[in-house]
């Protein structure tokens, strides 16, 4: 243990590396021994995080408002209702109100994107993120661990594959949401892409299908972060884990140190 | 291996810093008091209104389709707000032209037969979701205001209806080569229920931004306040701009 402070943007230029990173280490003393914690997501990250989840708790709660307008994926005539739900679910009172909430909230949930987006781009973070040919093979273990019960496979990396697989999904959605929704807003300015999608009805059921996928990545991310406890969800707030699970890799550390 | 050697306190106190530089996000919590929401709400609005206007070419066209493509005429639905028949009296009916004009008065359906005819085959998108492909014909509504001699530096046009229904437009839309003033439906004059005798058909607007049964127009630059459009004066989007 050196006593050298590592700055967070130094941590950020290592980042270069494909392989695990080492988040920013700290030490306390501490009766009984030291005491460990990692500082593992910058204040962007924790930012657009928690800008995205009222922006996107927003803009799926509206939308079911909007949605249930019309319940329907076809022709307006004959009515033939796809799937109906009670409007006390849903955002926004009646159909205005829930498109002033899309409307407003739209900006919001695309500038925590953007921002997020170009800030892995930027600092190298996405290769922590983004799932990669190489994860390929190690989704089966996991996906053993996880659900049947197996052994936990030895974790290399920040995220594991079934992880990544989830984050890098998530990530397209929003950018299918994002590109569905502007040419359901914009459907004249915009015909030009709507052919790409395979025609207007089409887009507006990608559309709400995103909102499916928003929906079950919600839901299987709050059961993962309840299963992990306090201290991993304090790490989205402050920053700072107490507890780290993975700081036993030393030999990627030292890599990672040389550069 | 690399850190750094700090206390337990030290390490509480940077994890609290960390906590309260989320604090910004708070205001979004003025979104959960009425007042505010609905201040908010409205600036929301007319930011993604003005985003509309600015992102509105003259040049863009909505879509055009063949023949094939376009809904029977049974399957073309219609929405109102009041009656589908406001029992117009189709052979006295004119439109009287109001406001920044240099010929204001009453004009018959004849005077705008007059005007060169057009006919596109077009996509109605309805604000609750739905849309539909149906053929339009009549005059671009560009004719009609040179027709009456309208200042089309004015800001607005405004319309009222038979069925008490009113809405305004932006200039910028009411020249846009698809608009048109429609009094034909699948090449038959326009029933009651789709808005005998005469519509206006706005292909780059949603639905409720395109008047049926008009009964009035008026060119101007200023919009009283509560006469900018039945649905709009209840909080949907005044561009409707699609």
């Amino acid at each position: 243990m050196s006593g050298k402070a590592v700055t967070p943007s130094k941590a950020v230029l290592r980042t270069r590396s494909a392989r695990f990173e080492p988040p920013e280490i700290a030490y306390a003393l501490r009766a009984g021994g030291e005491r460990k914690a990692t500082y593992e997501h910058s204040f962007a990250i924790r930012f657009t995080h928690w800008l995205n989840a009222i922006a996107l708790f927003v803009m799926a709660g509206s939308g079911l408002r909007i949605y249930l307008a019309f319940p329907a994926f076809g022709d307006k005539l004959p009515p033939h209702d796809f799937f109906v739900f009670p409007g006390r679910y849903t955002i926004g009172g009646w159909l205005g109100g829930a498109l002033q909430w899309h409307f407003t909230f739209m900006w919001l949930f695309m500038a925590s994107g953007l921002v997020y987006v170009f800030y892995q781009l930027i600092t190298g973070t996405w290769r922590q993120v983004i799932f990669a040919p190489r994860d390929v093979r190690r989704v089966w273990p996991m996906f053993r661990h996880y659900f049947l019960f197996g052994p936990k496979p030895e974790q290399s990396e920040s995220y594991n594959s079934l992880q990544k697989l989830a984050y890098t999904s998530t990530i397209l959605l929003g950018v299918l949401s994002t590109i569905t929704g502007l040419i359901l807003y914009k459907s004249a300015q915009l015909s030009f892409l709507i052919p790409l999608f395979g025609g207007y009805r089409s887009v507006r059921i990608l559309h709400f299908l995103s909102l499916l996928g928003f929906l079950a990545f919600v839901a299987g991310h709050i059961v993962m972060v309840i299963a992990h406890g306090w201290n991993n969800f304090q790490s989205m707030l402050t920053g700072w884990n107490f507890k780290p699970e993975y700081t036993k890799i030393q030999s990627t550390e030292t890599e990672a140190e040389d550069e | 291996m690399s850190g750094t050697l700090t206390t337990e306190n030290e390490l509480r106190r940077r994890s609290r810093r960390e906590l309260l530089k989320l604090l910004p996000l708070g205001v979004l919590g003025a979104f959960l008091f009425e007042t505010p929401q609905r201040w908010l709400l409205t600036k929301g609005l007319a930011f993604s209104d003005a985003f509309s206007h600015l992102a509105f070419r003259h040049g863009s066209m909505a879509q055009e389709f063949r023949d094939s493509d376009v809904a029977p005429f049974d399957k073309f639905p219609y929405n109102f707000w009041d009656v589908a028949d406001p029992g117009l009296d189709l052979d006295a009916w004119t439109l009287r032209v109001e406001g920044q004009v240099q010929r204001p008065g009453n004009y018959r359906l004849a005077d705008f037969k007059n005007l060169p005819p057009h006919r596109q085959n077009t996509r109605h998108v309805c604000v609750e979701g739905w849309d539909v492909i149906g053929n339009f014909g009549g005059t671009r509504l560009s004719e009609v205001l040179s027709m009456v001699g309208a200042d089309t530096s004015a800001k607005y046009l405004y319309f009222e209806c038979g069925d008490d229904y009113y809405q305004s437009i932006d200039m910028d839309s009411a020249l846009h080569p698809q608009t048109l003033a429609c009094w034909e439906m699948y090449g038959r004059p326009l029933t009651r229920g789709h808005g005998a005798p005469l519509r206006i058909v706005i292909p780059t607007k949603l639905g409720y931004k395109q008047p049926k049964y008009v009964e009035k127009m008026v060119v101007t630059n200023v919009l009283r306040h509560g006469h900018r459009g039945y649905w709009e004066d209840q909080g949907y989007s005044w561009f409707g701009g699609l």
